[in-house]
């Protein structure tokens, strides 16, 4: 691996503040680089290390077709990333599989930062969902920070029977697979959703999953299904508009966009909480202080006042910058296949 | 009059230096792209998506529209010269477009392209103006049984597709049909027919596919011939349309225009149907349908207008809705949400600027389209004289880039190679690929809807018949079967083919 390759590297990272220029580290740099380093002391009083990368662009593999959510919140915080890092961020769409192709297309990249992935909770979802998956979710990627909570809207059809969150409870238990609900298919987020609820009732609607949100949201409006519940991003829109009915929002906290929503957790399901949590990730053993540089250029853009505008338009708001550390997002990846595999395998549908 | 108001307020906005702008370099892309096989406007879109985050929300759209529209144009270029179909929709015109080039009228099928998408493209414009809001509403009545009673009567009219045997045809829809299913089932997560390969996991590409079986399979049958290297024209006449052509052109336009109108308001596939349609229809009503296939001028005429007149139609869900009713509308989703507009049914009246300036662009745009292209055919044209060791290996090229870009997927690019042989052998044994597609885009949708269908009926069939609309396109594809099978139109049939 990159990472071992130079002990100069490991313990450059070593140090605590890599952006604190130290004598010493310097020091030793030029007796081991000589010649070969003198391009960076042009840049003198900074560690070397922190001006080499970024020298060309930056791909951006999002596993999702170009023009969909993840696809948004990608290019989104792309072109803040570019600004502050001084050097194209370039987004890829590589669709396929669930988003597994593009994802497994990083994990074998080479590790030197160049290669980033922005995915979703399905990178989660993905160690249970498929049993047949080339690359391991946990240990084969260099988590960089989250990046946003998608929040969820549970909507049904304009004249469905319950107005309220108990009502909708009630009437899913009573009438059971009479209820139709759709989704974008295996795997979505509006299939671990609907998976979710019905676990956390211990019911089961019939349920009917779409090519994407797209179909799915055009039988809703057309009173063809009853029930879907997805992201703000897909529903807003048709909230707003008073197209389909809103019952709820699947996030701890009420979404700014649409106030008069309560949460599930508030209106009694307690616990019931889905976010399409979105994250950044390298391939593993992708070098520490560019995993640092990176993580500081996405933390600008969620700082980014049009990143912020924007997200909220999407009634959603960038991640505390507390959440947005590798550290912090590496553990909540573990918590996040934890808490999915039980209901996935609860639920018996696997994508393989 | 209201409307009169809403379109003084959309040529306002469309008729802007920096819209007119914007609309003609949307267009100019979209020709080039189009006529560039493979590549497409998902592609281009994804790409220039980033350039539009600096343009105010209705020139970025009006510039991402104009792409669209104008890459069904230029799509029907090499669908025509070349016999490379880079989209479902120019898969029809290729099959007479192809042979009017042939017989050295390529610029007289360019011509009724150009013509008839012009037409179409205007009249579909008018009725998005007019209707958007009901037309919605029609297609939110489709739910499944209606989509799949439509993909039936798709599925009984592509045996009209076939110009030799029936039989051949017929076996041709199946095998389409079985390539289709290959991929993940939609409702059980099930990969069927992958053979643990992941990039057909979602599929086999249909660029890949009908760029191998038509345009490379062409190509590979081309070099056999040591005569016929020049793509097999022999000589151009004449580049416009003689008085003849027009008047034969006149209906088909008209009646692929209204077709194309309405099966583009369907989201679930419906623009991919008109104009197999649009073709089958002119087949039937054709006093000398045993021309079809060999060259006949109203077999492009229809086609591409039903499919250009779909193209603006398609928007309507899109604009009216906030609905994506296909891949490039969802991309324009896309681009509006980084813009700061949530789309929904809210966007007509929150912003009429932008949809009325979308709808009255796309007029401007049909009209820079017919302008720009009329006089290009020549150009067009004169590309079939360039000598084959060129111009095959530049096709090769242009192909393997275009399907490249469709999934950024180098699988895809070998697939379109094994399918290039597959095209040779299957004319070698005289089959013939256009019922072959129809097959694996029908195939696919008419079991995902059945079977929802079914679902949401919890297993009752007699969802089918008991809504009028899907009850009324069966009955229909009853009649079509029976007009097929009925023995005194098949003698007539085969004595037609015997001639």
């Amino acid at each position: 691996m990159t990472r071992s390759s130079s002990a100069v590297r490991e313990s450059l990272c070593r140090a605590d503040k890599p952006y604190s220029p130290g004598r010493r580290l310097l020091g030793r740099r030029l007796a081991l680089f000589a010649a070969g380093a003198l391009a960076a002391f042009a840049f003198a009083g900074k560690p070397a290390q922190a001006q080499e990368f970024p020298t060309r662009a930056i791909t951006m593999v999002v596993p999702f077709a170009a023009g969909g959510p993840t696809d948004t919140v990608a290019r989104l915080i792309a072109e803040s990333m570019s600004k502050s890092l001084g050097q194209q961020v370039v987004v890829e769409n590589v669709g396929g599989a669930g988003g597994t192709r593009g994802a497994g297309q990083v994990a074998k990249a080479t590790p030197d930062g160049y290669t980033v992935l922005v995915h979703h909770i399905g990178q989660a979802t993905s160690a249970t969902l498929y049993r047949k998956l080339a690359y391991n979710v946990l240990t084969d990627f260099t988590e960089m920070g989250l990046i946003t909570d998608v929040p969820m809207t549970m909507i049904a059809k304009k004249d469905f029977a319950p107005t309220s969150i108990p009502e909708l409870i009630a009437y899913v238990k009573e009438n059971k697979d009479k209820i139709v609900y759709g989704n974008a298919g295996v795997g979505s987020a509006s299939h671990l959703c609907g998976m979710l609820f019905m676990s956390a009732l211990d019911t089961q609607m019939t349920t009917v999953p779409y090519q994407g949100t797209g179909p799915a949201m055009n039988d809703l409006v057309g009173g063809q299904i009853d029930l879907m519940c997805d992201q703000t991003t897909n529903t807003t829109g048709q909230i707003k508009s008073g197209k389909v009915k809103a019952y709820g929002v699947t996030t701890p906290a009420r979404v700014k966009s649409l106030p008069d929503l309560p949460t599930f957790d508030e209106a009694g399901l307690k616990g019931f909480e889905v976010a399409v949590w979105h994250g950044m990730y390298g391939p593993k053993g992708v070098p520490p202080e560019v995993v640092a540089k990176l993580n500081g250029a996405l933390k600008a853009a969620l700082q980014d006042p049009k990143v912020i505008a924007r997200f909220a338009d999407l009634g959603t708001e960038p991640v505390a910058l507390d959440r947005a550390t590798p550290e912090v997002h590496k553990a909540f990846v573990a918590s996040e296949v934890a808490k999915w595999k039980p209901v996935i395998e609860k639920a018996g549908v696997f994508a393989d | 009059m209201d409307i009169l108001s809403n379109l003084e307020l959309g040529f306002s906005v469309a008729l802007t230096l920096q819209n007119i702008l914007y609309c003609f370099i949307g267009v100019l892309l979209g020709t080039l792209i189009g006529v560039l096989p493979g590549l497409g406007p998902v592609a281009t879109i994804a790409m220039l998506l980033p350039i539009t985050f600096g343009l105010p929300p209705v020139s970025a759209l009006i510039m991402l529209a104009g792409i669209y529209y104008g890459a069904q144009y230029g799509g029907s270029t090499t669908a025509i010269l070349i016999n490379l179909p880079g989209e479902s929709s120019s898969v029809v015109t290729a099959l007479d477009g192809y042979q009017m080039a042939r017989q050295g009228r390529a610029g007289a099928a360019l011509a009724t392209a150009a013509l008839g998408s012009f037409f179409a493209g205007t009249v579909a414009t008018l009725l998005l103006a007019l209707f958007a809001p009901p037309l919605a509403d029609l297609a939110l009545k489709f739910g499944p049984p209606e989509y799949f009673a439509l993909m039936v009567l798709g599925l009984v009219a592509s045996v009209a597709l076939a110009s030799g045997s029936v039989m051949k045809a017929l076996a041709m829809v199946v095998l389409g049909i079985l390539l289709g299913l290959a991929g993940q089932d939609v409702y059980t997560g099930i990969p069927r027919f992958t053979f643990d390969i992941t990039d057909i996991a979602d599929g086999i590409e249909f660029v890949a596919l009908a760029m191998g079986v038509f345009g490379l399979g062409e190509l590979i049958r081309n070099l056999e011939d040591e005569h016929g290297r020049t793509v097999g024209v022999q000589k151009v006449t004449g580049l416009m349309l003689t008085k003849a052509d027009f008047k034969a052109i006149v209906k088909p336009v008209l009646r692929g225009t209204v077709l194309g109108s309405l099966l583009g308001i369907l989201p679930g596939g419906g623009a991919i149907l008109s104009s197999f349609a649009a073709y089958s229809i002119e087949k039937k009503l054709s006093k000398t349908p045993q021309r079809f296939g060999r060259g006949a001028i109203e077999g492009v005429a229809a086609p591409e207008s039903a499919n250009n007149a779909g193209a603006q139609t398609s928007f309507i869900p899109m604009l009216t809705l906030g609905i994506p009713s296909n891949p490039v509308m969802a991309l324009m989703i896309g681009a509006l949400i980084i813009q700061g507009i949530v789309p929904g049914p809210n966007v007509v009246n929150e912003k009429p600027d932008l949809f009325w300036g979308i709808i009255a662009s796309m007029w401007i745009g049909n009209l820079m389209l017919v302008l720009l292209n009329l006089p290009l055919i020549g150009i067009w044209v004169r590309l079939l004289t360039v000598p084959y060791h060129v111009l095959f290996p530049l096709i090769v090229g242009f192909c393997c880039i275009g399907v490249y870009s469709v999934n950024n997927n180098a699988f895809d690019v070998y697939a379109m190679a094994l399918f290039g042989v597959f095209g040779y052998v299957l004319a070698k044994l005289e089959c013939e690929p256009a019922p072959l597609l129809l097959g694996f885009i029908i195939g696919p949708m008419l079991e995902e809807y059945l079977r929802r269908a079914m679902l949401i009926s919890r297993g009752d069939p007699m969802v089918f018949v008991t809504r009028p609309l899907s009850a009324t396109l069966l009955a229909l594809a009853v009649l079509a079967l029976v007009v097929v099978l009925l023995p005194s139109v098949r003698k007539t049939r085969d004595e037609a083919f015997r001639e």
